[in-house]
């Protein structure tokens, strides 16, 4: 485990130097965890948050990486592949891939994000029966994917085929819910960087997940993420994979375009 | 606005509009708005409670106005910066004022992030378990207005 944290963080490094050293805020006060007004949630963190999630060897999110390795190269369904069969290593197949997602899908003419192409490549490809959502399975894939493009800038498609869907995201994001009748914009537009009594409000971006959440003492998906700031101002959550979330995940995605995917990120 | 301000003189003209199809929202105190800025009749014709109303300002569950506003209330670790500090507020608002803040604050501002706290429907989506409920009760909400106007 030593060995190939180390070499990944010191890839990663690399990819940081090269992707973020010709943006001005590479010399700027939060680094390559900000570009220009956008900001990751780690530039929020306490120091000692921080240092957990620069240090693999403590950042109990790399766990999650190591089951989606082996899940990655592990045969299953009808069809008698693994992803690794397909796709070959990972480090090369899947590094960027996490920085494009969610993204539009001919098939479904709907956005889906990794989950969702994960669980179609199970269906479709292995003939194997779809994780859960939130399974422990479907998260540890979805870490080590994304893991695979950590430094990486964010960058989503929202133009073409993506307009609508992007259009009701943001929607989504601007109106208000639940009998707290907030939105997200009321939190982590209009009051980042301000305190709602102990927890520091951010602006709410999506580039550390799946994020291991010292709340949750486990990783947990954006769509987990959303039901529970809805859930928190009283209004009724949708379902994981929903259209909706899937909007606005997108929508959340491209607010937080040129941040470095950071999964798995550490969270308060 | 337009509907904002309608909805609220509605609401002042004559207060069971637990329409909407909504039938498990039960009727409020009926109450009236004044130029826009003010409730100055007490929901409950009841004296507010000043001790209780601190006691809802901390509660998580109920004011939790601690969660934006920081407070004189020294015990309490964590004090929101989202809204004004509440030090001194006693002084700077009519009772009537402070009533129309807690009651609708929307009326005041409708862009603001502070909930209203004694309004029960035209909201989307409202959680079940919340659904025809308002945050506080008519007389919480004077034992809170007791106690700010007390913050002098
Ligand atoms: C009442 C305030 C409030 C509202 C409204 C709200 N959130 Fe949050 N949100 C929080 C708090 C508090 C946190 C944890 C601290 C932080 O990162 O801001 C959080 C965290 C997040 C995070 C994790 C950020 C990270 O770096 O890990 C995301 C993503 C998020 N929110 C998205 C949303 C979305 C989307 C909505 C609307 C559906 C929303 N929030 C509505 C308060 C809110
Ligand atoms: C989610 C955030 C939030 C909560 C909870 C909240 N407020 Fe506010 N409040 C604000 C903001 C923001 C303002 C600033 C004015 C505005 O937005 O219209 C404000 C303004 C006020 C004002 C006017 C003060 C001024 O100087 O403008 C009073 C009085 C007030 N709030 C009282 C309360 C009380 C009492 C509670 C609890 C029962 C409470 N608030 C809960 C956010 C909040």
């Amino acid at each position: 485990m030593g060995k190939f944290h180390l070499g990944s963080l010191l890839a990663a490094g690399a990819i940081l130097a090269v992707g973020f050293s010709t943006q001005a805020n590479a010399e700027g006060k939060h680094g390559m965890y900000a570009n220009g007004e956008i900001r990751s949630g780690y530039t929020y963190l306490t120091p000692q948050s921080k240092a957990i999630q620069n240090d693999d060897f403590q950042n109990p999110g790399m766990i999650w990486v190591d089951d989606g390795a082996t899940l990655y190269e592990a045969v299953d369904g009808k069809a008698g592949k693994s992803c690794k069969a397909c796709h070959g290593k990972a480090e090369v197949a899947m590094k960027g891939v996490a920085t494009t997602y969610p993204k539009y899908d001919e098939d479904t003419k709907k956005i889906k994000n990794i989950e969702a192409q994960v669980n179609r490549c199970r269906t479709k490809h292995m003939q194997a029966k779809p994780w859960k959502y939130e399974s422990g399975q479907l998260l540890a894939m979805t870490v080590f994917i994304r893991h695979q493009s950590r430094g990486m800038p964010m960058n989503v498609s929202v133009d073409g085929p993506a307009v609508p869907f992007f259009q009701k995201g943001e929607k989504f994001y601007k109106q208000r819910r639940g009998a707290l009748d907030m939105a997200c914009s009321n939190c982590h537009i209009d009051n980042a960087g301000k305190n709602a009594r102990a927890n520091l409000l951010s602006q709410g971006q999506t580039n550390g997940f799946p994020t291991y959440r010292l709340k949750w003492q486990k990783v947990g998906s954006t769509h987990r993420r959303f039901r529970g700031c809805n859930k928190q101002v009283r209004a009724t959550p949708y379902k994981y994979a929903s259209d909706e979330y899937m909007n606005l995940e997108l929508y959340v995605a491209w607010r937080g375009r040129g941040l470095p995917v950071e999964t798995p990120a550490v969270r308060n | 606005m337009g509907i904002r301000t309608l909805a609220a003189v509605a609401v002042g003209v004559a207060l069971s509009l637990a329409v909407n199809g909504d039938a498990a929202a039960a009727k409020l105190v009926k109450y009236k708005i004044v130029d826009e800025t003010s409730i100055p009749k007490s929901l409950t014709g009841k004296p507010g409670d000043a001790k209780k109303g601190r006691a809802l300002a901390i509660n998580r569950k109920k004011g939790n106005c601690l969660a934006c506003h920081a407070m004189p209330i020294p015990e309490q670790p964590f004090h929101g910066n989202i809204g004004t500090d509440l030090s001194g507020a006693g002084g700077r608002y009519s009772e009537g004022e402070l009533r129309l803040r807690l009651v609708d604050s929307k009326v005041v501002n409708p862009d603001t992030i502070m909930p209203a706290f004694y309004k029960n429907t035209g909201f989307h989506r409202v959680l079940k378990k919340f659904k025809g409920k308002t945050i506080l009760s008519a007389q919480e909400v004077e034992d809170i207005i007791a106690y700010v106007k007390t913050l002098k």
